[in-house]
C-alpha cells in the first residue's frame, strides 16, 4: 500500500496522547473523514496511544497517510518494547484490564477503526496497527 | 594553564573596557531585530555591569570555572538578565546573544594582544572559549527555567479558570466542560462540583460536556465517577453536549452510560432538571 506522507510523534508521558489526538485528527480532515469518521479515528488513537504509555512504559506513533486505488485511509501504528502482552485474546475481551481502568480500550478501539491488527511478544513489546478508510 | 596566560583575559578586559564595551554593544545591537523589547540605553548599562563583573570574576583567578564563588556575582547577573529576558518573550538565542556577542570584540584584542605568541595564543583562546561557552549554556538554563515557571503559573491558571460551577436555578448546577479531560483537571472538577452540591445544597448537577472534542473511556470513566460520587451526596447528574459522533464513538467504545441520565444539549437538560425539581411550570411562565 503506498504511503503518501508520513510521521513519527514520541509518546512518553500523558500529555502526548493529547498531541496524537491533535495530529490525528489533522490528518483525518485532510484525508477528507467526515465528522464521525474523524471522532472514531481519534478516539481509537487516543486509546491505543494511553496503552502505549500506560502499560507498555511509552513508545512511538506512527501515522500514515495511505492511498490504494480510489481508497483513500488513515494509518497509525504504535510501538513500545514494554512488557508485553502475555494473552491477547483476553487483553481485546471487553471489562478486562491489569490496570484499573474500564477495559474497554482495546476492544473498543478495534470497533472504531476498519482494520486492527496487534501483535506482542512477552518481554519485547507490543505493536499495534489501526486503519480507518475514507 | 599557567597563571601568566590566566591574567591575560582580565588584563584585556581592564584595558580594553571601553573598545570592548562600544564593539559588543554593535554587535548586540545588529544581533537583535529592529524594533527590540530592550533600549539602547539599558543594554549599555547592563553591558557595562557585565564586563566589571566578569572582569573581576576572572582577575580572581579559574577563569574558566564559573561555579567558583568568584563567579557568583557573573552569574547572579546573568541569571537576572536571562529571567528577564525569558519573561519579556525574548527567544533563547537572543538571550544567549548578550553574552556570545561578545565573543568577537573579546578575541579580536586577544589576537592583538598576543599576536606574536602562538602558543600563548591557543591557550588564551581555549580558555576564553570555553568560558564563553559555559556562560552561555548557564544564559540559556536559566532562561529555560523561568519559561518552565511562566509555563507552569499558566497550567494552574487554566485548571482554576477550566472549572467553573454556576447555578442555573434553584437546586440545579451547571458544569460546562471544555478541552481535554486528563486526570489533574477530572480532579479538580469533580471536587469543586461536589463542594458547590454542598454550598448549594443542589439536587441536580448538570455535566455539560460540548466542549469536550474527545470522549475515549478514560474520559468516561471520570464522567462516571463524578456522577457516582455526586450520587452519593444526593445529587442526580445529567450529562448534556452528546454530540452525534461522539455517541456513536461511545456505542462503539462499548461504554455503558445507561444508568446516567443523558441530553444532548444543556437546554434539553435544564428543562428534565426542572421537570425533575417540579418547578416546570415556574420556568415556563411568561415574564411580566
Amino acid at each position: 500500500m503506498p504511503v503518501a506522507r508520513s510521521d513519527t510523534l514520541e509518546l512518553r508521558s500523558a500529555a502526548d496522547v493529547v498531541s496524537v489526538r491533535q495530529a490525528v485528527r489533522t490528518w483525518a480532515i485532510e484525508a477528507g473523514f467526515s465528522l464521525v469518521d474523524q471522532t472514531k479515528m481519534v478516539t481509537a488513537a487516543s486509546e491505543i496511544a494511553r496503552n502505549t504509555i500506560d502499560y507498555g512504559g511509552g513508545g512511538t506513533a506512527t501515522l500514515e497517510l495511505i492511498v490504494e486505488g480510489p481508497r483513500r485511509g488513515l494509518r497509525v501504528v504504535f510501538e513500545d518494547t514494554g512488557p508485553g502482552i502475555p494473552d491477547i485474546q483476553q487483553a481485546l475481551t471487553d471489562h478486562f484490564t491489569t490496570g484499573n481502568g474500564l477495559g474497554l480500550g482495546l476492544g473498543g478501539a478495534k470497533r472504531l477503526v476498519n482494520d486492527f491488527n496487534i501483535s506482542s511478544r512477552v518481554g519485547e513489546g507490543t505493536r499495534v496497527v489501526i486503519t480507518r478508510w475514507k | 594553564m599557567s597563571a601568566a596566560t590566566d591574567a591575560v583575559i582580565p588584563r584585556i578586559l581592564k584595558t580594553n573596557e571601553a573598545e570592548l564595551l562600544d564593539e559588543w554593544l554593535k554587535e548586540q545591537l545588529t544581533a537583535f531585530r529592529p524594533g527590540s523589547k530592550i533600549s539602547e540605553t539599558e543594554l549599555r548599562g547592563q553591558s557595562k555591569e557585565f564586563l566589571n563583573l566578569l572582569q573581576q570574576a576572572t582577575q580572581a583567578g579559574h577563569v574558566t570555572d564559573i561555579q567558583a564563588p568568584s563567579f557568583g556575582r557573573v552569574r547572579d547577573m546573568l541569571g537576572d538578565v536571562s529571567r528577564s529576558r525569558g519573561l519579556q518573550g525574548f527567544s533563547p538565542s537572543e538571550t544567549a546573544t548578550f553574552v556570545l556577542s561578545l565573543k568577537r570584540p573579546l578575541f579580536a584584542r586577544i589576537r592583538t594582544e598576543l599576536g606574536g605568541d602562538a602558543d600563548t595564543l591557543a591557550t588564551v583562546t581555549w580558555s576564553a572559549t570555553e568560558l564563553f561557552d559555559k556562560l552561555g549554556l548557564y544564559t540559556t538554563e536559566v532562561y529555560q527555567k523561568s519559561r518552565e515557571e511562566v509555563i507552569k503559573r499558566q497550567q494552574q491558571e487554566l485548571l482554576e479558570l477550566s472549572t467553573p460551577v454556576v447555578k442555573l436555578w434553584d437546586g440545579i448546577l451547571a458544569l460546562p466542560m471544555i478541552g481535554t479531560l486528563d486526570s489533574a483537571r477530572t480532579q479538580i472538577v469533580m471536587e469543586s462540583l461536589l463542594q458547590r452540591i454542598v454550598e448549594t445544597g443542589a439536587d441536580i448537577a448538570i455535566i455539560d460536556i460540548t466542549g469536550v472534542p474527545t470522549v475515549d473511556t478514560l474520559t468516561a470513566q471520570h464522567l462516571l465517577k463524578t456522577v457516582t460520587a455526586a450520587r452519593l451526596m444526593g445529587a442526580d447528574c445529567i450529562i448534556s453536549g452528546i454530540r452525534p459522533q461522539i455517541a456513536q464513538t461511545i456505542v462503539h467504545l462499548g461504554v455503558d452510560l445507561g444508568a446516567v441520565i443523558t441530553k444532548a444539549t444543556l437546554a434539553d437538560a435544564f428543562r428534565r432538571a426542572l421537570e425533575m425539581t417540579g418547578q416546570r411550570q415556574r420556568a415556563l411562565k411568561p415574564r411580566a
